[in-house]
């Protein structure tokens, strides 16, 4: 399928990633080029096959709901770009 | 004395241990010869000084009469594992600063054993590509160059400067990671040994995430019997990983009996792909009669998905990864572009901080999880996926292990492929399929191609069949004998 720049656009709007008007022609081409070579797994017919979830097993282990880290709020802000009184920094969200 | 740097992993541990040298020499030997080789770009960060320290402790342990398993052996280390106090880039612009406060299960288990970091090597942006070209930190060179031209060749990837590294006998043994081929494929392009383990046999905590279901870390080394230490010194259950398998991993080395009588090998069928250069199909079969020759059935297989690896792969790696991705978001760790507002620091932050390629993957993945093409894409894919892991249980159901040619060609000249994102990716068409299906895996140096680069053949195995797979390597290995190493046209080439 030929994505279009809008679809572009749009993709690159949900991903966050800001892609300039002059990249879009260029990256609608390239994506609707691999789109279309992994077209090709319609051949494969895939009735009542399952989706594979999990290579080695059938169901994810339990364990207790308990606490087991914790309380280290100088290794968590240690790698932030901006931070104050113990918080992460970010624009002003709320007029 | 030989010099300390062309020592196997297992000779170096035996050497530390019975103190024919010291750790510390043995870590300054490989710490002159990565500082010899920085034209190779093989390390994004070189750490002598911990290096240094970590062997002084290893000595103190031979010393007191208490050595562990790896008692100082030197390791280089992907730059996707966190280090507690080691920058760890995942080559990115994004997380070009970042140094992680904790440390990854793998590493922390090579330290555990007594493992002595030397650095931490280059690869493909969050270990996205096949070349080693789409590091923010510049490409590797190959330390090989063909016969008569002095033409760089890429390393293989993503996990390239681990290979480059090891082959320039940089250090004794790396640790990668492969997601589709990215221990594998780097290994044949250099003439080393790398192996991708079952899924869940090491801990993925603390590995830069790219595509969840498919991550492995893995050994890259000289011989097979190195990279059987290695995986037994990173291998383990891990709670922190809940994909990680609570099965003890056996000690490997000790399966390692040269010994594969009766052994039935498969040669996949669909892998005689049209096009492929001859004299990769003259080395697949040059590899079959080497196992018949030592005892081992040869029995046709049929692997009818193959075709569809790949593309069902370019779903679900690209979709595992634009969520993976998500978190670099510039406020809590990594670069930050300052914007107005939230989503232009957001937007424009991932703009500049990711390459051209995980931006191209970042986009597929988003695609193919957007609401009306989720079944189309992704679902589609993952049933394919069943259907190709199906495959192998059938032909599992009739032989030990597969054979199978690594890539489909020798190392490339740098940019030949870099405007063809397809062209790139099928050089993992031979060791993906594996890795959709969670088997493990062995790219083993085979010989040597006419203009004298060099080539590997893989070896697949079933899940927790890793003894098998290290023993048919190994007979392998032997077989082919390639003593040739490249030529060290790097020392003092760079700065």
């Amino acid at each position: 399928m030929a994505l279009d720049k809008a679809t572009v656009a749009k993709i690159a709007k949900l991903a966050r990633l800001r892609v300039t008007e002059d990249r879009l022609e260029g990256l609608a081409t390239e994506l609707s080029n691999i789109l279309s070579w992994i077209e090709q797994l319609e051949k494969v017919d895939t009735d009542g096959v399952a989706p594979m979830t999990s290579v080695v097993m059938a169901s994810l282990r339990q364990r207790e709901d308990a606490i087991t880290d914790g309380g280290k709020p100088d290794d968590i802000l240690a790698n932030a770009p901006s931070t104050a009184a113990g918080f992460f920094m970010v624009p002003k969200v709320v007029e | 004395m030989a010099d300390l740097t062309d020592l196997t992993l297992a000779e170096a541990r035996d050497g530390v241990r019975g103190r024919t040298f010291s750790a510390v020499e043995l870590a300054q030997a490989h710490i002159d010869a990565i500082e010899d080789a920085r034209g190779l770009n093989a390390f994004i960060t070189e750490t002598p000084e911990r290096a240094l320290s970590m062997a002084a402790d290893s000595d103190a342990r031979v010393a007191a009469g208490d050595p562990r398993p790896m008692e100082g052996v030197p390791i280089a280390v992907k730059d996707l594992f966190c280090t507690n106090g080691v920058r760890t880039t995942a080559g990115s612009h994004i997380l070009e600063n970042f140094t992680p406060p904790y440390e990854s299960t793998v590493t922390q288990n090579m330290w555990d054993a007594g493992g002595v970091l030397l650095g931490k090597t280059n690869l493909d942006e969050f270990a996205m590509g096949s070349s080693n070209e789409n590091s923010f930190f510049g490409q590797v060179e190959n330390p090989w160059r063909a016969d008569g031209d002095g033409q760089s060749r890429v390393p293989g990837g993503s996990s390239g400067g681990s290979a480059a590294a090891v082959a320039a006998c940089l250090a004794p043994g790396a640790i990668g990671t492969d997601t589709g081929g990215s221990i594998r494929q780097p290994a044949a392009f250099s003439g080393i040994v790398g192996m991708k383990p079952t899924y869940g046999r090491c801990s993925r905590w603390g590995a830069v995430a790219f595509a969840s279901s498919l991550d492995q870390a893995g050994p890259m080394t000289r011989t097979v019997q190195d990279a059987a230490i290695l995986l037994g010194a990173m291998a383990g259950f891990d709670a922190k990983d809940s994909t990680s398998v609570d099965i003890a991993a056996p000690k490997f080395e000790s399966f390692l009996t040269g010994e594969v009588k009766g052994l039935k090998v498969g040669i996949p069928d669909e892998y005689r792909l049209d096009g492929m250069p001859e004299e990769i199909e003259a080395l697949w079969n040059q590899g079959s009669e080497w196992l018949r020759d030592a005892g081992a059935e040869i029995v046709p297989v049929s692997l009818p998905m193959t075709q569809y690896a790949l593309p069902a792969y370019y779903i679900v790696a690209p979709a595992e990864a634009s969520s993976n991705l998500a978190r670099y978001d510039g406020i809590r760790y990594g670069l930050r572009e300052d914007a107005a507002d939230l989503t232009d620091l957001y937007e424009t932050t991932r703009a500049t901080g990711f390459g051209d390629e995980v931006q191209r993957r970042i986009l597929i993945g988003t695609y193919a999880l957007s609401a009306g093409y989720y079944d189309a894409y992704y679902l589609k894919a993952q049933r394919v996926r069943t259907r190709i892991a199906e495959d192998f249980r059938k032909a599992f159901e009739s032989v030990d292990v597969l054979l199978t040619p690594t890539a489909p060609s020798e190392a490339f000249v740098p940019g030949s492929k870099s405007n063809d994102p397809i062209a790139m990716y099928l050089n993992d068409v031979f060791t993906v399929p594996a890795s959709l299906a969670g088997l493990p895996a062995i790219s083993v140096p085979a010989g040597l191609a006419a203009n004298g680069l060099p080539l590997g053949l893989q070896i697949v195995a079933k899940p927790f069949d890793e003894q098998t797979l290290f023993r048919t390597a190994q007979v392998l290995e032997k077989a082919a004998g390639v003593t040739e190493r490249p030529l060290p046209w790097w020392k003092g080439a760079g700065s």
